[in-house]
Order: C-alpha cells, then sequence, then structure tokens
C-alpha cells in the first residue's frame, strides 16, 4: 500500500492505496465518485476521461499513486456552485447524448480540447475527440454540441 | 483491467532511478505509462517493480545550437506545441501531435515512446528518419545512441536494463521539406503503415531524401533502396523511386493489413511523402 | 372550476430530455456504481479454446488464494438450461445451455467455473489459479467448412453442424404470393445472382455487462440489478433457471449504457450471480471487462446470402429467391435461430415482384454465440435486394434509382397491402422519400461531378449508393409470434397514474437504455391529458415497479409500448369524464375534454382533470359505485407490424491507389410516421446510420483457425471514432400509420437497417469504371485494393 494525496474536484483527499489499483477505480470505489465510467480495457473508448492539472487524461491508465499530488477534475467537479458548465447543457440542448454511458468522459476530452483550441473547424473538433468513442449518437450531436460552445 | 501486483517506487532523481533498477527485482521504468500500463491492465506484461520516474523532470525542448535537445519525459502534448520544435524540426514536432490520441499526448512521453521499441510507433520512425541521438544514463555513466543502433529487434532496444533515456536529439532540418504519412483506418490506430520523409532539393532535383518506415518489420526501418533511388532524381520521378520503398522490409501480417498489402501502401505512401515534402 | 391554462403542445415539440441532467453530471447509476454492503465478486474462469474436452478442474489452490469465499464448477453449482425463446420450428436443434459447462467447451470465453471472493482483485487474482486438464478437439469457425461431412462436430448428439433449416414455402405462417421457379426458368427473363458475406459483428454498447444480485436469504427474496434491456422477461428467464419463484425475484435495470441487442439476453453471468448469492446467501456482483465481453457477449449477422433476380429487359422485378446460411455460433442463445427470420418478409425490400421464395439454415460453429443485434435481420435482408437491386441495374444498364422507382410498391394501395412476402404493409411514402433525398443529393450535379473527376485522371473516385429500405418493426402481434413459434406475446404494458397533487406518474413496461421514453412518453401523455410536461413522470425498468411488460427491443419502444399509454390515456380520459359529468351535473356527451379541461358544450362552466384527479382520490363525491382514484392500466397487443421506410445516399471518395474510403455525405430521408420529438428520432437515426456505416466499412470479428477471436479487444475491434464519420443529413417524410392513434411507426433501427448497403453501393459505384461489382465488407482499404486488382485482371 502507499499513501497518496489528492485533491479532487477541489477536496483534499488522503489515501492509501494498493500499487495496481488504476486512478478510476479509486476515484469510483474508493472515493464513490461513479460519474466515471469504465468501458475498456486497452485504453481505447474514453469513457473514464477525467483532467489531471487540467488536462484530459483517462483515468484507466494511470495508477492512483501517480496521481500523488495531483489537482483531479471529474464530471462530478465540472458544474460550479450548482451552475452547469457550458459544455454540460450544451451535450443537453444539443441531444449530444443517448444512453449516457460515454457523456462523461465526451464532455470532460472535450472541455479540455476547447481550452487547447477555442476556435477548432468541424474537422478539428472530431479529431479533438478521437479519443473518446461513442456508440449512440454517430457523434453528429456530439460535434455539433462542442461547436456551440466554442462559437458561445 | 486490474494489473497483476507489483511494487511501486517514486524516483527522486536519475541517480536514485538508476539505483532503483539496479536494486529492485525485475523493475521497469514507468514514464507516462502509455505503452506499459495498457499492457499490465491485460496481464501481458507483469513487471515485479514499477520504477515512476515521471517527476525528474528531463522536459522541455532546448536549442542546442545545432541539433534540437528534447527531454526524455517531453510528453507528446508539449512537442507537439512547442514553438522551437516547430521552428527547427516541424517533422518532429507533426508527428508527436498524431500519436495515440489527445489523453494519450498529455501523458506519453517521447522517451517511453522510444524505449517501448514498437515498431508501429511513430515516434521511433521520426527519430530514424531524422538520425537523432539518444542519450541513455547508466551505472556507468551517459552515452550517446545513434537511433541507427537504438533499434534492435521487435519491441527490443540498444537501451540496457539498468539505463534510463534522458534525452533525444534530433537535428535543425533547416530548409529541408518534410512529410509524415500515417496511414490508418481510424484515427485512435496505429500506424498500419507509416513514411516518414526529410527531402533537400534544388532546381526541381532531389539532392537527398531520408525515408524511414513505420510498421514495416521488427523495427522502425530506414527505405534505403529508395532514399538511394530519389537522390538526384528529379520530381516526376518520385514515384518511380518509391517503388523500392518495401526493399529489405518484413512488414507483418495482422488484422489491419496483410503483408503484400502494407508492401503496396509504403511504396504509394513514400512517393506522396516525398512530393508533399517537397512541396514544403 | 378552476382551470389552468391549455398548454403548449409536446408532440412533436424538441423537448430536451429529462434523462439527461443526471447523465451530464456524473449522477447516473449504471450497474457497476452500484455497491452493497457484504457484497461478493465473481469473476469467471473461461476456455481458451474454441473446442476442447474438459477432463477435469482442480480448484483447490485458488480456494486457498486470499479473500476467497468458493470455487464452483457445474458439479458444485447447479443451475438449469438457460431459456431458449425461439424453437422456430420442429427440425430446430437447440441443445440445452448450462451457464457452466461441464464436460466439453465450445467457443474460446465458454465458463468453466466461476471464483467466488470479498474482492474484485482477489476473485481476479484467484480465478488465474484454477487449473484445467483441457483436452482440444479440432474446432470449426466458418459455416461452409461447419456444414461438410467431415467437419469437427459441435454436439455428439446430433448428426452434423445443421441446427435445421426454415423454408418460406412451409414453415411462413403468410403464404408467398406466388413460387419462384417458372420466373427463374423462364428463359426472356434477365436473371441474377448475387452472393455475400457478412460478417460477424460486435454490438459494443459503451457499458460493459454487469449484474449484483441483492439478497434477503431470510425471505428467499433476490434483487438483481442488471445491465438488460429486458428486465421483465429476465425475470421469468431466471426464475425458471435458478428454480426461484418468479414473485421473489425483482428485477430492476438501472442506467443502462447502450445495448443495440446485446443487452437483450438471457447470459450464463446472470444465472450464476443470481445461482451464488442464492447458494452463498449474500450479494454477489460481477462486472465484464471488455476484452472479456467480446467473447462473453453475444455477436450479430454472420451470414453467407445467396439471392436472385429474375426481371424483364425493361427491368420490371418479376421473382425474389434467397437462401441464407447463418451461424449460430456454439449455442442456440434467447433467441438465436430465428434471428434471420426476422428478415425473412423483407428481401424484395420496397418493390413488388410477383413471386417469392426464401430458406435458411442455421449453423453450429466454434464461437460466441450469436443473437440480436441492432436491426437483427432486417439489415441482412436490406443488404441483400438494395445490393442486388443496383447489380440488376448494371445488368440491365439501368441508372440504380430508376430501377428503384419502377419497380416500388404503387403507394396508391395503401393502406394495407399485402406485399409478395405475404404480410401486410400499413402504408408508406416510397417514391417520396426517394425524391427528397434525390433533391438534398442533387442527383443529377452529383453524376456530373463523378465524371469531371474520373475524366481529370484523379486517384480520388467519386461513388454513390442508394438504399430505398423497408422495414417491419414495433415487435410484435402475439399471434403473429405464435405462428413463428416464439414462445413469448409481443404486447405491451403502461399504467398511468394521476398523483394527488396533480401530477403524473407514467409506468411503462419497455426498458429504455438511451432512447429517450422518459421524455417522448411525458410529452405524449402531457398532451394527451393537458398537462404540463414537467408535471409528467415515467418510470421502468424496475419489475418491482412496473409489474408488466415486454421490454425494449425490435424498435418497439412507441410502437407499442407508446401506443399502451395512450391507451390507457383514454381510459383515464374516460374515467375522468364520468367524474366531470357527476359533479357539472351533465352528461357525459354534453363535455368536451381539451387542453385538460371538461367543458360543457356552449358554456364556460369546466372542470381540470387534476382537481378530478383530486377528488377520485379523497373519493369524498364520485359516482355510486365508482372505484376510487384516477389510474389505467392498458395492455396493449400491436395488430399489425409497423413499417417505416426511406431513402437514403452515400457519397463516398475512393483512393484508388490505397484503398481508403472517405465518407463525404450521408443523406437519411426517413418515414416513421408521427414524430414525438424530432430530435430524438434524428438521434436514433445518426446513431443507426453510424453503426451501419461502420458495419459496411469497419468492423468485423474474424477468427484464426484455431478459433481464436483475432478482433478480441477495442484496439483491435474496430469501432469508428468521431474523425472516420461524416455530420449527417437528414430530413424525413410523415406518413401516419393507420394500425395505430397515434399514427407512429418506430425508428430505432432505421438507419442501421439502411446504411450498409448504401454505403457499399457507393463504393462499388465509385469503382464501376474499373470494372469493379463487388467488396466484401467490411469494405477495408485492403479489399477495396484487392476488388481494384481483381478487375484489372
Amino acid at each position: 500500500m502507499k499513501h497518496i494525496t489528492v485533491t479532487v474536484n477541489g477536496v483534499r483527499h488522503e489515501a492509501d492505496v494498493e500499487e495496481r489499483e488504476l486512478l478510476v477505480y479509486f476515484l469510483r470505489e474508493g472515493l464513490g465518485l461513479t460519474g466515471t465510467n469504465v468501458g475498456c480495457d486497452t485504453s481505447s473508448c474514453g469513457a473514464c476521461t477525467i483532467h489531471v492539472n487540467g488536462e484530459s487524461v483517462k483515468s484507466c491508465t494511470l495508477l492512483a499513486v501517480q496521481a500523488d499530488g495531483m489537482e483531479i477534475t471529474t464530471i462530478e467537479g465540472l458544474a460550479t456552485n450548482g451552475e452547469l458548465h457550458p459544455m454540460q447543457a450544451s451535450f443537453q440542448a444539443n441531444h449530444g447524448l443517448q444512453c449516457g454511458y460515454c457523456t462523461p468522459g465526451m464532455i470532460m476530452a472535450a472541455t479540455s480540447f476547447l481550452k487547447e483550441n477555442p476556435n477548432p473547424s468541424e474537422d478539428e473538433i472530431r479529431h479533438g475527440l478521437e479519443g473518446n468513442l461513442c456508440r449512440c449518437t454517430g457523434y453528429h450531436n456530439i460535434v455539433k454540441a462542442v461547436a456551440a460552445v466554442a462559437n458561445g | 483491467m486490474i494489473p497483476a501486483g507489483f511494487e511501486y517506487e517514486r524516483a527522486e532523481s536519475v541517480d536514485h532511478a538508476l539505483e532503483l533498477l539496479r536494486t529492485k527485482d525485475d523493475a521497469k521504468l514507468l514514464a507516462g505509462g502509455h505503452s506499459l500500463l495498457p499492457l499490465m491492465k491485460l496481464r501481458l506484461a507483469r513487471p515485479g517493480t514499477l520504477v515512476d520516474i515521471g517527476r525528474l523532470g528531463l522536459t522541455g525542448v532546448r536549442d542546442a545550437g545545432d541539433h534540437l535537445a528534447i527531454g526524455a519525459l517531453t510528453r507528446h502534448h508539449d512537442l507537439n506545441n512547442d514553438p522551437v520544435a516547430r521552428e527547427h524540426c516541424p517533422l518532429v514536432a507533426y508527428a508527436a501531435g498524431l500519436v495515440g490520441d489527445p489523453q494519450v499526448r498529455h501523458r506519453g512521453t517521447i522517451g517511453g515512446s522510444l524505449a517501448h521499441g514498437d515498431p508501429a510507433s511513430d515516434l521511433p520512425t521520426i527519430c530514424l528518419t531524422l538520425d537523432a541521438v539518444i542519450v541513455a544514463q547508466g551505472p556507468n555513466g551517459t552515452r550517446e545512441i545513434p537511433s541507427s543502433q537504438f533499434f534492435q529487434g521487435f519491441f527490443d532496444t540498444a537501451l540496457g536494463e539498468d539505463e534510463i533515456i534522458t534525452e533525444v536529439r534530433v537535428p535543425k532540418v533547416g530548409n529541408a521539406g518534410w512529410s509524415y504519412l500515417k496511414f490508418r483506418q481510424r484515427a485512435l490506430d496505429w500506424a498500419t503503415v507509416g513514411v516518414a520523409a526529410l527531402v533537400g532539393s534544388a532546381n526541381g532535383t532531389i539532392e537527398g531524401a531520408r525515408i524511414g518506415l513505420t510498421n514495416m518489420g521488427q523495427t522502425p526501418l530506414r527505405a534505403t533502396a529508395a532514399e538511394a533511388a530519389m537522390a538526384g532524381a528529379p520530381r516526376d520521378g518520385v514515384r518511380q523511386a518509391a517503388e523500392k520503398a518495401d526493399e529489405g522490409t518484413e512488414p507483418p501480417s495482422d488484422t489491419w493489413a496483410s503483408a503484400d498489402f502494407r508492401r503496396h501502401l509504403v511504396k504509394v505512401l513514400t512517393g506522396r511523402a516525398v512530393e508533399e515534402a517537397l512541396s514544403r | 372550476m378552476a382551470t389552468t391554462e391549455q398548454p403548449a403542445a409536446n408532440i412533436g415539440a424538441r423537448r430536451p430530455r429529462k434523462e439527461d441532467p443526471e447523465l451530464i453530471t456524473g449522477k447516473s447509476r449504471y450497474v457497476d456504481d452500484i455497491s452493497i454492503p457484504g457484497m461478493l465478486w465473481m469473476y469467471v474462469v473461461r476456455s481458451p479454446f474454441a473446442h476442447a474436452n474438459v477432463r477435469g478442474i482442480d480448484t483447490s489452490a485458488a480456494e486457498q488464494a486470499p479473500g476467497v469465499v468458493g470455487v464452483f464448477t457445474a458439479d458444485t453449482l447447479e443451475l438449469g438450461a438457460l431459456v431458449m425463446a425461439w424453437p422456430i420450428n420442429d427440425e430446430c436443434k437447440a441443445p440445452p445451455h448450462l451457464p457452466l459447462q461441464k464436460d466439453k467447451v465450445r467457443y474460446v470465453g465458454d465458463p468453466v467455473a466461476v471464483v467466488v471472493a470479498e474482492t474484485r482483485v482477489q476473485a481476479k487474482d484467484a480465478a488465474e489459479m484454477v487449473s484445467v486438464d483441457w483436452d482440444p478437439l479440432p474446432a470449426v469457425t466458418d459455416i461452409k467448412a461447419a456444414l461438410a461431412p467431415d467437419a469437427p462436430k459441435l454436439y455428439d448428439d446430433l448428426e452434423s453442424n445443421d441446427a435445421g433449416s426454415w423454408i418460406f414455402e412451409r414453415d411462413s405462417p403468410a403464404p408467398r404470393r406466388a413460387a419462384t421457379a417458372p420466373f427463374f426458368d423462364d428463359p426472356d427473363l434477365v436473371k441474377i445472382k448475387e452472393e455475400y458475406y457478412l460478417a460477424r459483428l460486435i454490438p459494443n454498447a459503451m457499458e460493459p455487462r454487469g449484474v449484483v444480485v441483492d439478497v434477503n436469504s431470510a425471505m428467499g427474496e433476490y434483487t438483481m440489478y442488471s445491465a438488460t434491456q429486458i428486465p421483465h422477461i429476465l425475470r421469468t428467464g431466471m426464475a425458471i433457471t435458478c428454480g426461484i419463484p418468479e414473485a421473489k425475484l425483482r428485477v430492476i435495470a438501472p442506467d443502462v449504457g447502450g445495448a443495440f441487442g446485446s443487452k437483450l439476453e438471457m447470459y450464463p453471468e446472470e444465472a450464476l450471480v443470481l445461482g451464488l448469492a442464492k447458494h452463498l446467501g449474500r450479494p454477489v456482483k460481477w462486472t465484464e471487462e471488455r476484452s472479456e465481453g467480446y467473447v462473453a457477449t453475444l455477436h450479430g449477422r454472420e451470414m453467407y446470402q445467396q439471392i436472385e433476380l429474375a426481371a424483364t429487359k425493361e427491368g420490371d422485378l418479376k421473382a425474389v429467391r434467397v437462401k441464407l446460411w447463418a451461424s449460430m455460433g456454439a449455442y442456440m442463445r434467447l433467441i438465436t435461430p430465428g434471428i434471420p427470420m426476422l428478415g425473412a418478409w423483407l428481401y424484395a425490400g420496397v418493390y413488388d415482384p410477383e413471386a417469392y421464395d426464401f430458406e435458411y439454415t442455421n449453423v453450429f460453429t466454434n464461437n460466441t454465440f450469436t443473437d440480436a443485434y441492432r436491426g437483427a435481420g432486417r439489415p441482412e435482408a436490406t443488404y441483400a435486394i438494395e445490393r442486388s437491386m443496383d447489380a440488376l441495374a448494371r445488368e440491365l444498364g439501368m441508372d440504380p434509382v430508376e430501377l428503384r422507382r419502377r419497380n416500388m410498391i404503387d403507394e396508391s394501395k395503401f393502406p394495407n397491402y399485402t406485399i409478395v412476402s405475404g404480410l401486410t404493409v400499413d402504408n408508406g411514402n416510397y417514391r417520396g422519400t426517394l425524391d427528397k433525398c434525390l433533391e438534398v443529393l442533387d442527383y443529377d450535379r452529383f453524376r456530373a461531378e463523378q465524371k469531371a473527376r474520373r475524366e481529370s485522371g484523379s486517384t480520388k473516385v467519386l461513388g454513390v449508393g442508394f438504399s430505398t429500405w423497408l422495414e417491419m418493426c414495433g415487435l410484435a402481434p402475439s399471434r403473429v409470434l405464435a405462428a413463428l413459434k416464439y414462445i413469448a406475446g409481443g404486447w405491451d404494458a403502461a399504467t398511468i397514474e394521476f398523483m394527488p397533487t396533480g401530477t403524473v406518474r407514467v409506468l411503462t413496461g419497455v426498458s429504455p437504455h438511451g432512447q429517450g421514453e422518459v421524455t417522448t412518453f411525458a410529452q405524449i401523455a402531457a398532451d394527451q391529458l393537458g398537462v404540463e410536461f414537467e408535471d409528467v413522470e415515467v418510470l421502468h425498468g424496475d419489475t418491482g415497479v412496473v409489474p408488466l411488460g415486454m421490454d425494449t427491443y425490435g424498435s418497439r419502444g412507441l410502437a407499442v409500448g407508446g401506443v399502451a399509454l395512450w391507451k390507457a390515456g383514454e381510459k383515464i380520459i374516460e374515467k375522468a369524464r364520468t367524474i366531470a359529468a357527476h359533479e357539472l351535473e351533465c352528461s357525459e356527451d354534453d363535455l368536451e375534454f381539451s387542453g385538460g379541461n371538461f367543458t360543457v358544450k356552449g358554456t364556460d362552466r369546466s372542470a381540470n382533470i387534476k382537481a378530478l384527479a383530486f377528488n377520485a382520490w379523497s373519493a369524498h363525491n364520485i359516482p355510486d359505485g365508482m372505484e376510487p382514484g384516477l389510474t389505467a392500466n392498458h395492455l396493449y397487443d400491436p395488430p399489425n407490424f409497423s413499417w417505416p421506410n426511406g431513402a437514403h445516399a452515400c457519397v463516398v471518395e475512393v483512393d484508388t491507389e490505397t484503398g481508403s474510403i472517405d465518407v463525404k455525405r450521408y443523406i437519411a430521408v426517413d418515414d416513421c410516421g408521427v414524430r414525438i420529438n424530432p430530435m430524438v428520432v434524428e438521434g436514433q437515426v445518426h446513431g443507426g446510420v453510424a453503426q451501419g456505416i461502420a458495419e459496411a466499412l469497419f468492423e468485423e470479428a474474424r477468427y484464426d483457425e484455431e478459433g481464436n477471436l483475432l478482433h478480441g479487444t477495442m484496439t483491435t475491434y474496430m469501432v469508428p471514432g468521431p474523425p472516420e464519420l461524416p455530420s449527417f443529413e437528414l430530413d424525413h417524410t410523415v406518413t401516419p400509420s393507420p394500425t395505430n392513434p397515434m399514427g407512429v411507426k418506430g425508428v430505432g433501427e432505421a438507419g442501421t437497417i439502411a446504411a450498409p448497403p448504401a454505403v457499399i453501393n457507393a463504393v462499388v459505384d465509385a469503382l464501376a469504371h474499373l470494372g469493379v461489382t463487388n467488396v466484401e465488407r467490411p469494405a477495408t482499404p485492403e479489399r477495396v485494393w484487392n476488388a481494384i486488382q481483381e478487375a484489372k485482371r
């Protein structure tokens, strides 16, 4: 076991974690933040995307011990003061989700992407989300939702 | 989705990491973890100890005169966006932006990518094409390994089990044209075939071309026959010279493509890459 | 009486979904989010061989591992066979499928033992310590090879791997118009014969499967949380397999992360978790790992198709004759043998030939079992007819659009026209959707651009492909199901309850998992009852809350469950009318109902339904003999399938040097009858089309000669990402179905049914000038390039 300290959604947590515990399981089972989903076991699908120090990362491909000392934001921490993040609101307004399973990861990837590229073309949005798979929407409305936020 | 058990040590310095490598059982380095952890999750890799070198610094791109010194732990994302790299060696900056996906590029590092030695990976090919020098530190000090000697076999490199890559030196490419064509069906896939080209030309004639190939054999390869055929060729002779791009390759057959199709693809892509390089 | 303002119309409005707030904030609750105190974890030990005898299983080391509560095999955990619900005819071979195999395994991934431990990690670690003595046998994974006389047999007790045939002439309850033989013997007719192989597919719902069973041992009560699309059917099946009284089993489908047929199943793992919870008296959980799911969760669609068309030289289609050979995989699961039959009446598509023949043969192979995957049977039919119509057009030298238009069923024959395969189509708009599609496409301009591109000598050539599709959905009339030997019914149930506060609770027997019925059903109820959309809550997916239902599959949510809701609403209104007449002291006939108000004709005297609901609840003043409360229940058995249709066009650019394909445009003009929420309808089409494009260009599950799945992880199985797909261009027409009072049809599978032939027809069209007539799907760069090379020879 290793002792770690992480700040998740602005709250400091200390915990003893098994060396092999993936960050996503620490968040889900250690902290009860089950909004971050697990969709694959090959770092392909992006359902587990969170922000580490403000950037999108697949939390299935980081050990909890590696996250020691880091600032983490999960989907639960995206809304501020009860107000939805514009990306969350845009996903609903544009019907950018159906079953919702990929959605937290998709939203986290999209918010990170727009920080890096605030005025993307449609093609750039699609590539900006290339690490996230969705099986319901065909991406059409996801791309629309992200574009709507970018064009604000 | 759950790795087999292992010990974990966080290295506080390069020397500390070297000591851990020496003293711990079956130790492996963990940098960004984006090559190693996926294998561990499927239990295809089961190291005894992970030595986490993720906090050793060793990041950033430095202008070192005739070359750029890239810290081994420079993330693909940072390399892709680095103004110095973009100015002096756009090939490596561009290719770093094609590795994996944005999340992977936020964690994966150039040193980790090279040490993994995956012939389907992009940056090894780029380094081989650029004749990059890989700087490794070991118990006996530092050595400089030319990329031509670094990639020795399938997931096998010249890096000793007790060594750490600290820096990657890539030449400034001046006015040479460049291209990297990564052929794959999905953006998130590895290259079915990748072709990197660095081309110097004058008066409509190719003075010299360096051509590197991804996923065409056990290691990244140089298309030496095609390079020779390109040298001195006129611009409209590129496609003909590219016909030699598969010489000396031993491409794999897998779910993405047969070896024969890869041989075909590499010729087309080589022609296109050199043409694109000439246009830059 | 107080009256409220009439709410704005909901039906037809693009209402943002009620489902979304929890899903976009991470407050959703999928099965893997559920944890119960004292819960154990199950891990499944699976066969690494496609075919092997099991000589013995040594569990002793695993039993000693940390945290292990028990290791169980078929000898130590007794369970019945999993239910198979569709024995298509007397020929159908369906050996019992047990949750754990005892003597023999038949595919890579076949479960032989389970480890139960205190934690997920302990269960997985210990599973590696279970030692099985395998005796590997030769395996067969190809359909045709499995039918060879010397093929390895999956079932020693059966004569061969032939699992039985279903022949239209003999087995269809609806007689076809005429036999095809005379037409194929007619020397004056043009005949074509096409053969297609449809690759095996893996559904890939983003949420892997999972099961948690909570147990109350004292009461003998069990609550199963499963990532399922069929909680009601599952309850019945699990009660049978696990020997638990059905009344003591509650099945909950919490938030379910997509399914596409893959969760329309009764799985070994569901029975195992329930069986273990019963055996151990503790809650048990299992969560599928994705790579595990690739072998453990059902596959779809692998078949060989042979389709023959006979037509006049002028292009009048006379006869369609079809033979299929379908892979069952290793076991008959819930409805495996009947999947190809779901297309049996559709191989003539929207066309109106004079004769029809169809038959299929089911074949056991050493692969994961197949079963329903989005569209189930209907994409296969649409692919065969829409590809072969293009082939016929080439043979006749006709434009594929003109050939289609010429042969489409004459819309003037609607409503209720009996098509060549003997079923009665409610109605449709075949030429209308096609015209709109051509207009959006700008067909003439495209052909000019295509020609110019070819003449320029560019290596990037253009092609367009069409798919004018028809499906039967809204599964299904129970009497028809009976005639097809399906053992359950096709009705669905809805309950509407007015709460004392005036809000409305809707219970629906369908079990949505992304389709949005919490929103669309609220839209229906709000308009019908004249209440606010916000005041309607739709509950589903829990047999403890919604006791009756037939769940979600086959584009039936709206066409069956939604109509059940409407019918329940009619009952509510009638009861409210009686109370209103009582209160207003008038005859019921004098009342008009609109916007939630019963108004005495020609007066301003009215009563609002919410107030009536309160009075019905308080029961202070209701008519003599009336039951208190304003609530109604309806079980709706559809009298017919519903028959949506549409016209899709795909434009591709093919790189003739590399074989890679860029989907430039995708146009979908669909007619699914009345649309409750166009935004939701469009979302269904988008997703369906994306899966259809994926099927045509990317996805396949191939096996090596030993029977190992080659596309066994998400890195090798090619679910397309955002950059691989275009934005879609959608349009629609509305032809209300006469079958139900709302005029609705269903749209969940439309895109998946329509898209594959449109895409492949486009690829072939792009390469037609090079002599290419077929590209096997998925049309990977290598297959495309090979097709070009073969055409050159």
